[in-house]
């Protein structure tokens, strides 16, 4: 078209004029750290296993598996344990319900068992090169056994000694089989000793120097291991001194919930009473229950808040029938009774006695008072010291001695299984570095995506699917699974309610709402700024539902 | 009506498409066949509402027509800024003739199409609210009443931008403009009848008039799209918020609409022959003070005291719209009932013996 | 064929001719007639058109605009306010080089409001862009219609016919209405320069600013000078196709010995013609210079008329418009087009100009008048500036009543009731 001058023009010219020149900052893309990593003691990448799964179906679960794994051994088991710290510091929860992470990760750790789905994509045993390094793990607990698996992984070669039967340490004596299946525990376990690592049980550690080479610091024994990791746990209940009749039944819950583990059925009587606060008297006071305990009462000197218990064991508890009796001790016990002594919270919050007792009946009494480390194996060792009960760590968890490392609940930590595995995976880290002579590499922690950094509109109103649970009457009859898991739908529902918080999903809405069409959509979920003509008006940031969009001034 | 159809609780409806949604469920602007009916390289202030509206509904057009468009604009902020000696941003075939004509240039280039048997290759018309609701009445009006096969887009953005933020007959009440300045007794616009072109289109009974903003644009791209659907006179009316006369930050252009919407302030609704068949719930009401907050134009309703009397009248205003469109989940809409007229009974005296 | 026929229908049987595939309606008087006739057609199936009635002249001209913007042949008709109200969109047309074709059916422009005839309405255009043609009788105004495509068309710019308000559009002549057969051979089917196009597109009416107005504007000015040429070419083609003249840019009548020369425009000149046929027997030596373009002003002709016989020879200008402040509108062209040194006309033998103002408002021009005026001419008695057939003593009376009352009330009143008529009808 011969067009007349200036009246009439060719489309698109406009791109002959760069309007980014008109900037004063600019939209930059960021990866900020999501609050469920960054709380995950054991380091998932929750915010990238849930994007994984998210496409749903198998090949996506796989993977969203897989991206677990490579942080965390244990997803079956941590999805019936974990207490879950990513969900209290889920977002989602500011909006509407924290997305249910764990119950997503005990369904795909269920999907990887049941499928058998292989550690490896290509099924090779390991992902590294044999290093010819020999690693020593005392104690096959979580935290050994999570060591075990990521020194593996590094191409070394691991050896685990522990004293018990069984390989699990708490996890199999500390939390009673309606809260963790064992076919589902040993599946787990025994998924990681098949990359190799040698299991030897019945077998205490009495000389560890003697396990180690020259080279560790050992004395010359023959020692072959290049490096150890200790993590014996705590499994020494607590002992009080309370005035007891000769017929006085007093019980330590950790014993107890040993030998019900054993396949003891220890007679407890009608009345159980449990003393302490703690999840381990959760469990002792449901597992009395279920060996036919009608009534089972938790003595406790302070209050429900104050109660180390994790919440929802006290729920689960009190579902059950549980009862509880704050601000109460136990001064005394006898048969069949037992004297309480009511306490008051002091200004600082710390109970002090009233002077006034009362009789509660009881068959017998169990201690959960805490628990000790057996300390024993490291006693000695030249620069290994200890204070208050625990080994000293450096922030590596190497102790005073060089090439002796340690982790879970020996060392000064918050005693969850889920923390001994990440303790698990930085011991490993850093002996891998030890062996290699260099420092651990320092994990990357960007700036934490806060709900304020968010955009929440964009997200549908959708609360969380809540897993099935055991009529609660059935549930104090057997040691059958209490919490069931989510289906493949709910499970995919639950896992899409992920906001993606500052990680960039491929909503489109940057592509969408520039107005000066400067966004440039490259492939999948990838974006850049046509710099040229982007205006800088931030519209992008301020709609990016997940906050990975960030303004910076332009360098002038 | 609204996208009820994707039931997918990461992201929803709500954001511009996603990766796990199959593509022809994604809005049209999240894909990288859009039109791009207005590109780069445009003059207009960062932020500008207005020409995120023109690419969501034009491109919404061009999908729908499969490129067959031809658009006519009158003058304005959005004429000025994308056709500049010697630039154009326009990828379609567009006219601009004068400031209150866009709706008869329109009928001509509806007309002629029809006479030239391309009724095929369709016609929106488009301006900003000066255009339409003052300067452009009485040719809109004629366009509604003959039903000419023209979409006809205004772009609300409440004020004579172009010329420097002066006063039309859609600035709302209390609003600040250049020639409804914030002194006096009686700061900004003053509390009139105001002007619903939506309304007078419904009483004009066309086929089609919906409401949208730059806040919805799976809903602004239905819209669009059911628009063309139709044959004969269909409007929409899109609210796009100016940074520049309304005094809020370039980045919130897209959230100030979205509060005016969940205020209440300005109801989302679609009508055919001038009944409403459905509106937009609100999602998350606020009061009218969260939206007025984030514009200069209304700084006057808080300092230096805030004049309770007057954000009084607009909530007032905003909880009128909710009932009338049933705005909130537990409402029905109160239909927009047209008048009839009785004829008073006879009574025997009246009658001839 | 021909056929006795108001001049307004053969104005619509002509256009209908051209083929137009958008027609405009917005009525007012004097037009009506013709979008009535051309409404008719259309709805009968004998026209294959988009009628467009249309809410204003405002709305008729945007219109108009859009459908020749898309590549259609486009027509609309108004006069006097109605063309006042276009305005905006007349000036509009031209500056994209859309080639409309109106018909100005001449009317005077209020206040006072008034229906009849003069030409106040298309002169308020002139500096428009458009092309303006006036037409001397019904035959010429159909001609110049199908005139009036071909040119539009082929320079991309708007063209306005003009033909007196009810003098020709109410008046039943013999009229020669052509055959459609020969109407195609002239006009052939609509190319635009410039077209929406959605597998083309473009963006027309874009805003141009000082570095490239002035450009824009030398070639529309370009466009007229084009005019000046082509006008008489398509003229002397329709003579070779339809056998008869119309149209062209001058039509001298008896001005090769005339020492006395008037010029007019439009219906007029019949009366003028026959005045002039009296007086010649009479033995003066006058003859008329009929403008028919009067956009672009024909300079080189008019100079050649008026500075061609004998040197000086005294001018008329009859003119049927005012411009308050300033006088005659055609003189001033006059003027200019006599001004404009070659050398070759010395100023001792410039003519000598007498603007007459004639027929304001539909006051019917007599040969009486004319005669009475143009033997004040020959004798050197006629003022340089004139109403023809003023009556002095209304208008004496209405300056008294507004030195004597400074509220004298409103002047056109005043003189009706004068005049024995008031608004009411009622006698004072």
């Amino acid at each position: 078209m011969d067009k007349p001058f200036a009246i009439t023009l060719d489309p698109g010219s406009s791109r002959a004029n760069h309007t980014g020149a008109w900037r004063t900052e600019r939209p930059v893309y960021v990866s900020g750290l999501p609050p469920c990593n960054d709380a995950c003691p054991a380091g998932e990448n929750i915010q990238q296993w849930l994007y994984l799964a998210e496409e749903g179906g198998l090949a996506a679960y796989e993977a969203a598996w897989r991206q677990i794994m490579a942080d965390n051994p244990f997803p079956a088991i941590m999805g019936r344990v974990c207490y879950r710290p990513c969900e209290t510091a889920c977002n989602r929860g500011q909006l509407d319900s924290a997305v249910g992470i764990n119950s997503v990760e005990r369904y795909l750790g269920d999907q990887a068992i049941h499928a058998g789905w292989p550690v490896f994509a290509d099924n090779t045993p390991v992902d590294a090169a044999p290093t010819g390094k020999r690693v020593l793990v005392v104690g096959a607990g979580p935290s050994g056994l999570s060591a075990a698996y990521h020194l593996t992984r590094r191409g070394h070669s691991v050896t685990i000694k522990d004293a018990g039967s069984q390989p699990g340490g708490m996890m199999r004596y500390g939390i009673p089989k309606y809260r963790l299946p064992r076919d589902i525990m040993d599946a787990e376990i025994e998924r990681i000793l098949a990359m190799g690592v040698t299991l030897e049980l019945n077998t205490t550690v009495a000389d560890i120097l003697a396990e180690l080479n020259e080279a560790a610091g050992g004395h010359g024994g023959g020692g072959c291991f290049d490096a150890a990791f200790v993590a014996v746990g705590a499994h020494i209940g607590k002992r009080a001194y309370i005035p007891a009749g000769d017929s006085a039944k007093i019980m330590d819950a950790v014993s107890l919930l040993h030998q019900v583990e054993d396949g003891t059925r220890p007679m407890l009587g009608r009345r159980v009473a449990v003393y302490g606060g703690g999840n381990t008297a959760m469990d002792a006071a449901r597992t009395a229950r279920r060996l036919g305990a009608a009534e089972a009462v938790v003595v406790y000197r302070r209050t429900r808040d104050r109660m180390p218990a994790h919440d929802i064991e006290v729920e689960e508890a009190l579902e059950e029938g549980v009862t509880m009796r704050w601000l109460s001790t136990v001064t005394a016990a006898d048969a069949g009774s037992l004297t309480i002594e009511k306490m008051r919270l002091d200004e600082t919050g710390f109970p002090q006695p009233t002077g006034e007792f009362e009789e509660l009946s009881a068959d017998c009494l169990l201690l959960a008072l805490g628990q000790d480390a057996d300390l024993a194996v490291l006693d000695g060792v030249p620069g290994v010291t200890f204070s208050g009960g625990t080994v000293d760590v450096d922030r590596d968890l190497m102790t005073g001695h060089p090439g002796i490392f340690a982790g879970g609940d020996m060392v000064p930590s918050e005693r969850t299984v889920t923390v001994a595995v990440g303790h698990g995976k930085k011991a490993a880290r850093a002996i891998d570095a030890w062996l290699r002579g260099t420092e651990p590499d320092a994990p990357q922690r960007p700036a934490l995506a806060a709900y304020d950094t968010l955009n929440t509109w964009y997200y549908a109103d959708a609360p969380a699917a809540v897993r099935p649970k055991l009529e609660a009457a059935r549930r104090t009859g057997t040691f059958d699974e209490v919490t069931g898991g989510l289906t493949g739908s709910t499970a995919l529902f639950e896992a899409r309610r992920c906001m993606s918080c500052g990680n960039c999903f491929g909503c489109d809405n940057c592509y969408g709402a520039c107005p000066d069409n400067a966004v440039i959509k490259l492939d999948a979920g990838r974006y850049e700024i046509d710099l040229d003509y982007c205006k800088g008006c931030g519209i992008c940031a301020a709609e990016c539902p997940c906050g990975a969009i960030a303004m910076v001034p332009e360098e002038t | 009506m609204p996208s009820t159809r994707i039931k997918f609780y990461q992201v929803g409806s709500f954001a511009a498409g996603n990766r796990l949604l199959p593509e022809d469920l994604r809005s049209i602007q999240s894909s990288d066949a859009r039109a791009n009916t207005l590109t780069c390289g445009h003059r207009a202030c960062q932020g500008c509402g207005e020409a995120l509206g023109a690419r969501y509904a034009l491109d919404a057009v061009m999908r729908a027509t499969k490129g067959k468009m031809i658009a006519v604009n009158a003058t304005g902020c959005l004429e000025v800024f994308s056709t500049p000696f010697p630039e154009t941003s326009w990828q379609i075939p567009w006219l601009h003739s004068l400031f209150g004509n866009a709706p008869a240039v329109g009928s001509g280039v509806a007309t002629a199409l029809k006479a030239m048997g391309r009724s095929d290759i369709r016609v929106v018309a488009q301006g900003g609210d000066g255009g339409t609701v003052d300067i452009g009445m009485a040719c809109l009006s004629g366009l509604f009443e003959r039903n000419d096969d023209v979409l006809y887009i205004c772009y609300d953005n409440q004020a004579y931008m172009n010329t420097g933020v002066q006063r039309s007959g859609a600035t709302p009440p209390a609003a600040r403009t250049a020639t409804t300045p914030a002194v006096g007794p009686e700061p900004g616009n003053a509390f009139g009848q105001g002007k619903n072109v939506p309304l007078i289109a419904m009483a004009h009974e066309i086929p089609y008039v919906a409401t949208a903003t730059v806040a919805d644009l799976r809903d602004l791209e239905d819209k669009a799209t059911r628009a063309m659907d139709f044959h004969g006179a269909r409007y929409l009316h899109i609210l796009v918020p100016c940074p520049l006369g309304w005094g809020s930050s370039p980045a919130d252009t897209i959230k100030v609409a979205r509060l005016a919407t969940e205020s209440g302030l300005f109801p989302v609704f679609e009508a055919e022959d001038g009944q409403v068949v459905s509106s937009a719930r609100i999602r998350r009401q606020v009061p009218v003070t969260d939206y007025l907050r984030l514009q200069a134009r209304y700084a006057h309703l808080f300092h230096p005291q805030e004049r309770t009397d007057v954000i009084e009248r607009l909530q007032a205003s905003a909880d009128r719209n909710i009932a009338r469109f049933g705005l909130l989940e537990d409402q029905k809409p109160a239909h927009i009932e047209r008048t009839r007229l009785t004829l008073a009974p006879v009574h025997d005296s009246d009658q001839r013996r | 064929m021909l056929k006795q026929i108001e001049g307004s229908r053969a104005v619509a049987e002509a256009v209908a001719l051209c083929r137009p595939q958008v027609i405009c309606a917005y009525p007012i008087t004097p037009q009506t007639h013709i979008v009535e006739a051309l409404g008719a057609l259309v709805k009968k199936g004998e026209l294959n058109a988009g009628f467009l009635n249309v809410e204003s002249e405002f709305a008729a001209m945007s219109a108009v605009i859009g459908a020749s913007a898309v590549g259609a042949r486009t027509y609309t008709a108004t006069a006097s306010q109605g063309l006042l109200y276009m305005s905006e969109a007349v000036y509009n047309a031209a500056g994209l080089g859309l080639p409309v074709v109106m018909t100005v059916a001449n009317r005077a422009i209020g206040a006072p409001i008034n229906i009849w005839n003069d030409h106040s309405d298309s002169m308020s255009q002139r500096d428009a862009g458009w092309i303006q043609l006036y037409a001397e009788t019904n035959q010429e105004a159909a001609d110049l219609h199908i005139q009036a495509f071909r040119i539009a068309e082929e320079l991309s710019n708007p063209v306005m016919v003009c033909m007196d308000g009810f003098v020709l559009t109410h008046a039943s002549e013999r009229v020669d209405i052509p055959g459609q057969a020969e109407a195609d051979a002239f006009l052939p089917p609509y190319q635009p320069r410039q077209v929406l196009d959605p597998d083309d597109p473009v963006s027309i009416g874009a805003m141009v600013g000082p570095e490239a107005f002035t450009e824009v504007r030398f070639l529309a000015e370009e466009r007229m000078r084009q005019a000046l040429d082509l006008i008489p070419d398509v003229a002397s083609a329709f003579e070779r196709q339809f056998g008869r003249e119309s149209g062209g840019l001058v039509k001298p009548y008896r001005t090769g010995d005339a020492e006395l020369i008037i010029v007019a425009l439009g219906s007029v000149l019949g009366t003028v013609k026959d005045t002039i046929d009296e007086l010649r027997e009479d033995g003066i030596r006058v003859g008329a210079l009929g403008i028919t373009s009067f956009r672009p002003f024909p300079v080189q002709s008019v100079r050649a008329v008026l500075a061609g016989g004998c040197r000086p020879c005294r001018v008329v200008v009859l003119e049927r418009a005012l411009a308050p402040g300033s006088g005659g509108i055609v003189t001033a062209d006059v003027r200019a087009a006599l001004a404009a040194t070659d050398g070759s006309l010395p100023r001792t033998e410039h003519p000598i100009i007498s603007t007459v103002v004639a027929g304001l408002g539909g006051r019917p021009i007599t040969g009486k008048c004319l005669r009475a005026m143009l033997l004040d001419a020959k004798r050197g008695q006629l003022p340089p500036f004139s109403f023809l057939d003023l009556q002095p003593g209304l208008v004496q009376a209405e300056l008294a009543r507004m030195q004597a009352n400074r509220r004298s009330g409103p002047t056109a009143e005043n003189m009706l009731r004068d005049l024995g008529v008031t608004a009411s009808g009622a006698a004072d």
